[in-house]
C-alpha cells in the first residue's frame, strides 16, 4: 500500500496519474448520464428550465412558446 | 427573502413586474456598458488596423502608438464589452433559471463599478505607457488587486445566489458560468503574481522567470479563452439560443458531457503557443494532443446549439436575431476546428508569428463572441426595458455589416499570415533565405487595408446597434410617463 502512495505522490508520475484520474471521472459522468433510462428522462426535463420563465409576449419575433415543438421524435 | 421566493413561485413571470421579482437595474447597466466599451474597444481596433496600413496614422504621438493602442483594443473588446456583457447576462440568467433575486443589490451594483473602474484605469496607465507587459493582463498590479476583490465579490454573488435558488435544478448555463468565474480566478491570481518595485511604484517584475513565465503567461492566455471567451460564452448560448428559438436545447445530457469535457481538456492546452521554443518538447505534444480532443467537445457543443433549431429552420428566414445566435455557433465550430488544426507543430511552423494567428484570434472574437453577444443584448434589452426593439431592419444590416466585415478581417488575414509565413521559410538554391523581412512587410500592405476595411464594416455595425439600443431605451422611457398619465385619467374618470 506504501508503495502505491509513494509511487502516486512521485512527481515524476503525475501525468499518468491526472490521466487516469480525469478519464476516470469522466468516464464515470459518461456511465452515470446514460446508464439509468429515468435519469436520462429527468436530465432531459431539465431543457424546459429557460422556458419556464416564458415571456415572448415582449419580444416582436418569439415563436408561441408551444413546448410540444421542441419535442423530438 | 420569502417575499421574493414566494412572489417568484406564485405569480406567473409573464404578469409579474419583473424589477420586482429581480434585480434587473445591475443587468441594465452592465448592458449598457457592454455596448459603450464594445464601440470604444472595437473604434481601437479600427484605428490600429488603419495605423498597421497606413503608419502615418501614428501622428506621432506616444499614447496612440500601436504599441500602447494595441492593449486598450484588446483590454476594451475583451474585458469591457465581452466581460460586462458576461456580467449582465450572467446575472440576468441566474436569477431566471433559479427563480429567485440576486444575492445582494449592494454587492453586485460593487461588481459592476469595480469592474469598470479597472477598464477605465487601465486604458489610462496603457495610453501613459504603463504595462505589465503579459498579454491580455497587462494591468499593473494594483489594478489586478482591484479586480481580484471584484473578482471575488462576483463569484460570491453568483454562489449565494445559487444557494438561494426556487428551482431544484441548476441550470447547465450556470455550470458553465460557475466553471469561468472559478477557472478566471485561479488564472488572474497565478498569472499576475508580481513583486512591486515599491508600493508606489506601479511597476512591477513577475515572481516566475524565463521559460516557466512564458508557460504562466499562455498557460492564462489561453485559459483566458477557454474559461473566459468560450465557457461563459457558453453559458450565454444554452440560454439565448432555447429562448429565442421558443423551444428547449437539443439535448440535455449532451450539454451535461459537453459541460464535463470542456473543463477537463482546456486547462492542458495553453503550451501550444510555445510550439518550437525553450519549451519541453513534451509538454509541447501534450498541449497539441489536448488541443485536438478538444476538437470533440466544442463541435458537440455547436451541433447542440444548432440542433435546437431543428425542425424550425424557417426562424433563420424571419428572426435577425435567430441569425446572430447561429452564424455565431457556425463561427465557434469553425474558429475551433481551425484551432486545433493550429496546434499541431508542423501547422504551428507556418503559423506561428504570423498574422494567420491574428486572423483566428479574430474568428473566434468577432464570429462566436461578438456575434453570440449580439444576439444575446438584442434578445435582453427589449426584456429589461419591457418595450420592443426600436428597429428590426437595423438588426438586420447590423448581421450583414458584422458578417460581412468578419469574412474580410478572416480571408484577409489567411493571405496575409500564410503568405507571410511561406516567405519567411522560403530558402534559395544556396539555401539563403529567399525573401528579405522588409519584403515580407511590403506583401502584407494590401491584407492589411482589406483587414481594416473588414474591422470598419463591423464597427459600423456596432454603431447601428449602440443606436438601435440607444433608441430602444429612450422609446421605453418615453413610453412610461405616457402609460402613467393614461392611467392617472382612467382613475379619475371612473
Amino acid at each position: 500500500m506504501a508503495e502505491i502512495w509513494s509511487w502516486i505522490t512521485d512527481l515524476g508520475n503525475s501525468k499518468i496519474v491526472a490521466l487516469l484520474l480525469f478519464m476516470t471521472t469522466f468516464i464515470v459522468i459518461v456511465i452515470y448520464l446514460f446508464s439509468n433510462r429515468r435519469r436520462s428522462t429527468r436530465f432531459e426535463s431539465y431543457r424546459y428550465i429557460p422556458l419556464d420563465d416564458e415571456d415572448s409576449h415582449l419580444d416582436p419575433n418569439a415563436a408561441s412558446g408551444d413546448r410540444n415543438k421542441g419535442e423530438r421524435s | 427573502m420569502s417575499e421574493k421566493a414566494a412572489t417568484a413561485g406564485s405569480v406567473p413571470a409573464s404578469t409579474a413586474v419583473p424589477s420586482e421579482q429581480y434585480n434587473y437595474e445591475i443587468v441594465k447597466k452592465f448592458s449598457i456598458a457592454a455596448v459603450i466599451w464594445g464601440v470604444l474597444g472595437m473604434a481601437a481596433g479600427v484605428w490600429i488596423a488603419s495605423q498597421l496600413a497606413w503608419p502615418f496614422l501614428n501622428f506621432d504621438i506616444a499614447q496612440i502608438t500601436f504599441g500602447r493602442f494595441r492593449p486598450v483594443h484588446t483590454t476594451l473588446v475583451i474585458f469591457g464589452f465581452g466581460g460586462n456583457a458576461l456580467f449582465a447576462t450572467s446575472y440576468y440568467i441566474i436569477q431566471r433559471t433559479c427563480q429567485t433575486r440576486l444575492y445582494s443589490d449592494r454587492l453586485s451594483l460593487f461588481t459592476f463599478y469595480g469592474w469598470n473602474l479597472a477598464l477605465i484605469l487601465g486604458v489610462i496607465t496603457y495610453m501613459a505607457g504603463i504595462t505589465q507587459g503579459r498579454e491580455y493582463a497587462e494591468f499593473n498590479w494594483q489594478i489586478d488587486i482591484l479586480i481580484a476583490v471584484t473578482w471575488v465579490v462576483y463569484f460570491w454573488v453568483f454562489l449565494m445566489t445559487l444557494l438561494r435558488r426556487n428551482q431544484p435544478h441548476i441550470y447547465v448555463a450556470n455550470w458553465f458560468f460557475m466553471a469561468f468565474i472559478l477557472a478566471t480566478a485561479l488564472l488572474h491570481i497565478f498569472n499576475n503574481i508580481q513583486v512591486p518595485v515599491s508600493l508606489t511604484s506601479p511597476h512591477s517584475y513577475s515572481l516566475f522567470s524565463g521559460v516557466q513565465d512564458a508557460m504562466t503567461q499562455w498557460w492564462y492566455g489561453h485559459n483566458a479563452v477557454g474559461f473566459f471567451l468560450t465557457a461563459a460564452f457558453l453559458g450565454m448560448m444554452y440560454y439565448f439560443v432555447p429562448k429565442q428559438a421558443g423551444r428547449p436545447i437539443y439535448s440535455y445530457k449532451l450539454s451535461i458531457i459537453h459541460f464535463w469535457a470542456i473543463i477537463f481538456l482546456y486547462m492542458w492546452v495553453g503550451a501550444h503557443h510555445l510550439h518550437w521554443t525553450a519549451l519541453p518538447d513534451w509538454v509541447s505534444t501534450l498541449a497539441a494532443t489536448f488541443s485536438i480532443l478538444l476538437l470533440l467537445p466544442s463541435w458537440g457543443g455547436m451541433i447542440n446549439g444548432i440542433m435546437t433549431l431543428s425542425g424550425a429552420w424557417d426562424k433563420l428566414r424571419t428572426d435577425p436575431i435567430m441569425l446572430f445566435l447561429i452564424t455565431a455557433l457556425s463561427f465557434y465550430g469553425m474558429a475551433t476546428f481551425e484551432g486545433p488544426m493550429m496546434s499541431l507543430k508542423s501547422v504551428n511552423a507556418l503559423s506561428h508569428y504570423t498574422d494567420w494567428t491574428v486572423g483566428h484570434v479574430h474568428s473566434g472574437a468577432l464570429g462566436w463572441v461578438a456575434m453570440i453577444t449580439f444576439g444575446s443584448l438584442y434578445h435582453l434589452i427589449p426584456r429589461l426595458w419591457n418595450t420592443k426593439i426600436y428597429s428590426l431592419r437595423l438588426i438586420y444590416i447590423h448581421f450583414f455589416l458584422a458578417t460581412i466585415g468578419i469574412v474580410l478581417y478572416i480571408v484577409s488575414m489567411w493571405v496575409a499570415g500564410i503568405g507571410q509565413g511561406l516567405m519567411l521559410r522560403a530558402f534559395d538554391e544556396y539555401g539563403n533565405l529567399a525573401y528579405t523581412f522588409t519584403e515580407s512587410v511590403v506583401f502584407l500592405h494590401k491584407p492589411y487595408v482589406v483587414r481594416a476595411i473588414g474591422g470598419g464594416f463591423f464597427l459600423l455595425g456596432m454603431l447601428i446597434m449602440a443606436f438601435n439600443v440607444a433608441m430602444t431605451i429612450l422609446t421605453a422611457k418615453r413610453a412610461v410617463p405616457a402609460t402613467d398619465a393614461s392611467r392617472a385619467t382612467a382613475a379619475t374618470a371612473s
